[in-house]
């Protein structure tokens, strides 16, 4: 009788066991960002219904895209800094193309595309084939990138977007079964995930990405072709900084200091998203919530009516937060 | 005969024991090509006026004193993202406790001071201690005193006193006191790397942390002490930069990108981004190469966003003329 209950409460407190050990493999980022998404459905109703929602996704589908961007870059252990130049160059130089001109759009959008891809071709040859470190590399094509976009429109934006270029950062599917209607960003940040997704966890670039990441010596040893693959990194990185930037200028207009800082915030993404710096780790899923946490952190902090500087404040506590949680549980865990 | 040749050789020794730094090869040629451009295109004012040569070197103070404490941190393997909002708080802080009175700038030195060093013992704690990356911490803590200053301050605060003013403006001969003053933290800074055993330790936290730690550093306490000097070397050219301009403002560290200028006159200087290796006189012909820039592109005309591509194009290119013979894969 005794033996049989203490074996029932063996059993039982092993699975409870069992599941808190499941419990503990989610990312912190997940419970984070659904908490902090109730708070702000309490404090403001919008945040419960669909259409608020859908803003929501809206508004945050562009910094989801640099996020995955800059994470494949961070997961081979380099930064990329010239992202947010490179969205402003994409907002300030299509908005001169355009000539509000809707036939101009797709050349428009093509040429942004074939500029940033070669934009991250030289900062992965500058990284790899000439050994400077990216902070550095990135950091003199953020200069180089954000002057030539102000020397190339003449220090001030010139002209508007097409509706037709302003519709992928701005726009939504009507008449969606269930949530009514759809964001056009977040079909995109769908399409930018899945591919990142499989590619990343599902193949060997992805695999060979967190080799390099995790010890670039060994991987080159093991046979990766290390240089092709971190200067990949910073071509994704920074097509998808373009995609992002033609989505912030659909949905925000031209201004020149629309992609400043934008870096940072994909950093801060990232790293709330479980993200090591000095590389070998990386979820795209994560990353991605990681971005929405930041956002949903906005919105609570707008909702509350606290001023604009006190954001910072909160980004700056979150962000060295979710750091120090990922360093001090892997210490505990040694 | 015999004294040539001991002469010579003490000339040897004597460069060897210096040890220029190959930047100053670098600083020397832009220096050059900036006065032969100027000379042939707009009236050759570098090289004919002492005025403008004292202007590089005002020019490189702000950025000159910040870039020691930043060469101090990178040389321990870590980087400071926060000076910028460091030199912000104290330009507002400095001039908002003087009010233009002359008896409060005892008072405001101590403050910002103070403030100074706990910014950086704040950030050497989480580094050390929370094992956060430097990168991140930093970041943090600049976001979060950016969150503070422009909460408290919104536009220019108080001013200082006349009497204080001599630190942007006074001069001893035709020399301004603040080139004086970047050249004794320059030589402070280059005292305590190679004199002290301070400046060794920091040295070899920076190469190899753990060999540190093992031969029997106290490695944190080293990463805290040169984070809490880099934050105090960006109080001092908050204060140089609030007696230049007669009032703090919370936008005076940010419009000036201190933390990536020092960053990059850091590297451009010869100290190794990964830590261990560098100094602070290769630091101050990074500072002086960029002010050099500045005028030569100044005086040329040169469109201002162009500028700014020339300086991303020339960080790029000194530092790849360092990296390029490599054989590590850099990070």
């Amino acid at each position: 009788m005794t033996t049989s209950t203490s074996v029932e409460k063996n059993t039982f407190t092993s699975t409870l066991k069992k599941i808190w050990d499941l419990i503990k493999q989610v990312p912190p980022v997940y419970p984070v960002f659904f908490l902090l998404f109730i708070v702000v459905s309490f404090l403001s109703p919008t945040y419960s219904s669909m259409t608020g929602i859908m803003a929501f996704l809206r508004r945050t589908a562009p910094l989801g895209i640099l996020a995955i961007g800059q994470m494949v870059v961070l997961a081979t252990g380099g930064y990329d800094l010239s992202i947010g130049s490179i969205v402003t160059l994409v907002c300030l130089v299509s908005s001169l193309l355009l000539a509000d001109d809707p036939a101009n759009t797709y050349p428009t959008i093509g040429l942004m595309l074939a500029l940033g891809a070669g934009i991250g071709l030289t900062n992965g040859i500058l990284v790899s084939f000439l050994k400077i470190p990216s902070f550095i590399a990135t950091l003199g094509m953020l200069l180089i990138v954000r002057g030539a976009a102000l020397y190339w429109v003449g220090g001030a934006p010139k002209g508007y977007f097409t509706d037709n270029f302003r519709m992928w950062g701005r726009g939504y599917l009507e008449n969606v079964p269930i949530v009514g209607r759809f964001p056009i960003g977040m079909i995109i940040l769908f399409v930018v995930g899945i591919i990142s997704w499989f590619a990343f966890h599902r193949t060997n670039f992805g695999k060979q990405i967190l080799a390099v990441g995790d010890n670039m010596r060994a991987a080159k040893l093991s046979g990766v072709k290390v240089k092709l693959i971190r200067t990949s990194a910073f071509v994704i990185s920074a097509v998808f900084a373009v995609i992002g930037g033609v989505m912030i200028g659909g949905y925000g207009g031209v201004n020149v200091v629309i992609g400043q800082g934008l870096e940072m915030s994909a950093i801060a993404g990232c790293v709330i998203g479980g993200v090591l710096l000095g590389g070998g780790k990386g979820n795209v899923l994560s990353v991605i919530f990681g971005a929405y946490t930041l956002e949903i952190l906005f919105s609570m902090l707008n909702l509350l009516g606290l001023p604009k500087p006190y954001k910072d404040t909160f980004q700056g506590l979150i962000i060295i937060a979710a750091v120090a949680y990922v360093a001090l549980s892997r210490r505990r865990r040694r | 005969m015999t004294t040539t040749s001991a002469s010579e050789r003490n000339i040897k020794s004597f460069l060897r024991t210096i040890r220029i730094p190959p930047v100053y090869y670098f600083l020397i040629v832009i220096f050059l090509v900036g006065g032969l451009l100027d000379l042939f295109m707009a009236g050759g004012q570098i090289f004919g006026n002492p005025k403008i040569l004292v202007n590089i070197l005002v020019r490189s103070v702000a950025l000159g004193i910040v870039a020691v404490g930043q060469t101090f941190v990178i040389i321990g393997a870590s980087i400071d993202l926060s000076v910028v909002y460091v030199i912000s708080l104290t330009a507002v802080m400095s001039s908002y406790i003087m009010q233009g009175d002359p008896k409060n700038v005892p008072l405001a030195i101590l403050m910002v001071v103070l403030m100074g060093a706990v910014v950086g013992l704040v950030n050497g704690l989480i580094i050390t201690k929370l094992k956060v990356n430097s990168f991140i911490t930093t970041l943090g803590t600049s976001l979060v005193l950016s969150g503070i200053i422009n909460s408290t301050f919104s536009n220019w605060a108080g001013s200082v006193p006349r009497s204080y003013e001599f630190f942007g403006y006074a001069t001893i001969g035709p020399i301004p006191i603040s080139v004086f003053v970047l050249f004794l933290v320059v030589l402070t800074g280059s005292f305590i790397l190679s004199r002290t055993k301070f400046g060794s330790a920091l040295y070899g936290v920076g190469g190899n942390e753990e060999v540190a730690r093992l031969s029997g550093l106290r490695t944190d306490r080293v990463l805290i002490i040169a984070h809490i000097f880099c934050s105090i070397t960006a109080v001092l050219s908050g204060l140089f930069i609030v007696s230049r301009l007669r009032a703090g403002a919370p936008w005076v560290g940010p419009d000036g990108y201190y933390d990536l200028e020092s960053i990059a006159t850091t590297v451009v200087g010869g100290t190794l981004l990964a830590g261990g290796k560098g100094g602070v006189w290769g630091t101050l012909a990074g500072v002086l190469i960029f002010s050099i820039l500045d005028t030569t592109f100044n005086q040329l005309g040169v469109n201002p966003y162009l500028t700014i591509v020339l300086r991303g194009l020339i960080i790029v290119l000194a530092v790849a003329s360092y990296t390029i013979r490599s054989k590590q894969e850099a990070a």
